[in-house]
């Protein structure tokens, strides 16, 4: 069995399954017709905050967010 | 069917043979001593040793009375097993798991003691499906559970075939099919339910076929093809192209391609 065999285009590239997966789901629902495809752009929003710990204190969080903030 | 009664009929002739031999022999060494065939029912993948230890003809005779009962116990061994097959697996397979008891018995046993009147109450267990076991033969139709990360589309429907578009191209899955996982392309599901075909055009994701005739089919998106608008579909697929030729970095590359791919699997999907 061939360790190294034939990895996918996007592997080689340096990009995960996930982010691969992501691109596909984002590219097919900017394809779809109207209505539809504004149901699938709120259904698929994420809004999160990520924050970095140094010496086991957090420090201050950069939120990430589809959503307009204001 | 005409192949099980071949091979009774090769079984049947082993035997008539193995007995005209035996009755030979017998009918031979009338005066000879008939002793040690007291032998298990050894399968016949062990030939007897004792032919090389002594050159008497005595023990070459025994010898060979033990090859043929062998061969005797061993065609009836061999008809039995074959005879069995069809009927009953002969093993559980290793990837079954024994279904958990959903109800804990003392516990009822002991509740009603005290409350005979009221119910038991349920636990989570008790709600909880069985995991279907693998049946003997193969069922007449294939259970699909279609889920995605904010829908279950099917859940446990019966269907008689899916079509599923794997990286390695468009899977036909029937009942009984070896169980899989495969990861799917975008491209169309087409689940035939007798006259019946609906058609999914999904993003990327994996189906699993599990040896009891269950099929798991993830995706991310999944629409039915009549959402899809075909004049985005070519934009899209005129600006990937036109990304693809200018792109430098592997990244960028990587990324025109995946568009180029899902939006010219769309398009085959609006035509096909």
């Amino acid at each position: 069995m061939a360790s190294n065999a034939a990895v996918p285009f996007w592997r080689a590239a340096g990009m995960t399954y996930i982010t691969y997966s992501n691109i596909c789901a984002n590219l097919v629902r900017n394809c779809l017709k109207e209505p539809y495809k504004t149901e699938a752009l709120t259904r698929e929003k994420v809004h999160f905050a990520v924050s970095k710990w140094v010496d086991s204190k957090p420090q201050k969080s950069t939120i990430r967010s589809d959503t307009e903030e204001e | 069917m005409i192949y099980l009664s071949f091979n009774k009929i090769i079984i049947i002739i082993i035997i008539i043979l193995c007995k005209i031999f035996y009755s030979i022999r017998r009918r031979n060494r009338q005066k000879r001593v008939e002793n040690n065939i007291q032998h298990p029912l050894s399968p016949a993948d062990a030939p007897p040793l004792p032919i090389s230890e002594s050159a008497d003809a005595d023990a070459a005779a025994a010898s060979s009375t033990t090859i043929t009962t062998m061969f005797r116990q061993a065609s009836r061994l061999l008809a039995r097993s074959i005879n069995q097959q069809p009927k009953m697996m002969a093993r559980a397979f290793s990837t079954d798991v024994p279904a958990t008891p959903t109800v804990d018995s003392t516990f009822v046993e002991s509740w009603k003691k005290v409350i005979p009147n009221m119910e038991p109450p349920k636990t989570p267990l008790t709600f909880m499906q069985p995991r279907p076991s693998t049946p003997s033969t193969i069922p007449s139709k294939l259970t699909v559970n279609f889920v995605l990360p904010y829908a279950s589309e099917l859940s446990s429907k019966e269907v008689d075939m899916v079509i599923v578009p794997a990286t390695t191209g468009q899977m036909g899955v029937l009942p009984g099919h070896v169980p899989t996982i495969a990861e799917l392309k975008p491209g169309v599901l087409s689940v035939h339910e007798g006259n019946d075909v609906t058609k999914y055009f999904l993003s990327s994701g994996f189906a699993f076929i599990h040896a009891n005739s269950v099929a798991d089919i993830i995706a991310i998106e999944a629409v039915p093809i009549d959402q899809i608008d075909q004049s985005l579909v070519q934009k899209g697929l005129a600006e990937f192209t036109q990304k693809l030729s200018t792109a430098t970095t592997d990244l960028e590359k990587a990324e025109a391609q995946i568009g180029v791919d899902v939006h010219s699997a769309l398009n085959s999907a609006l035509t096909g």
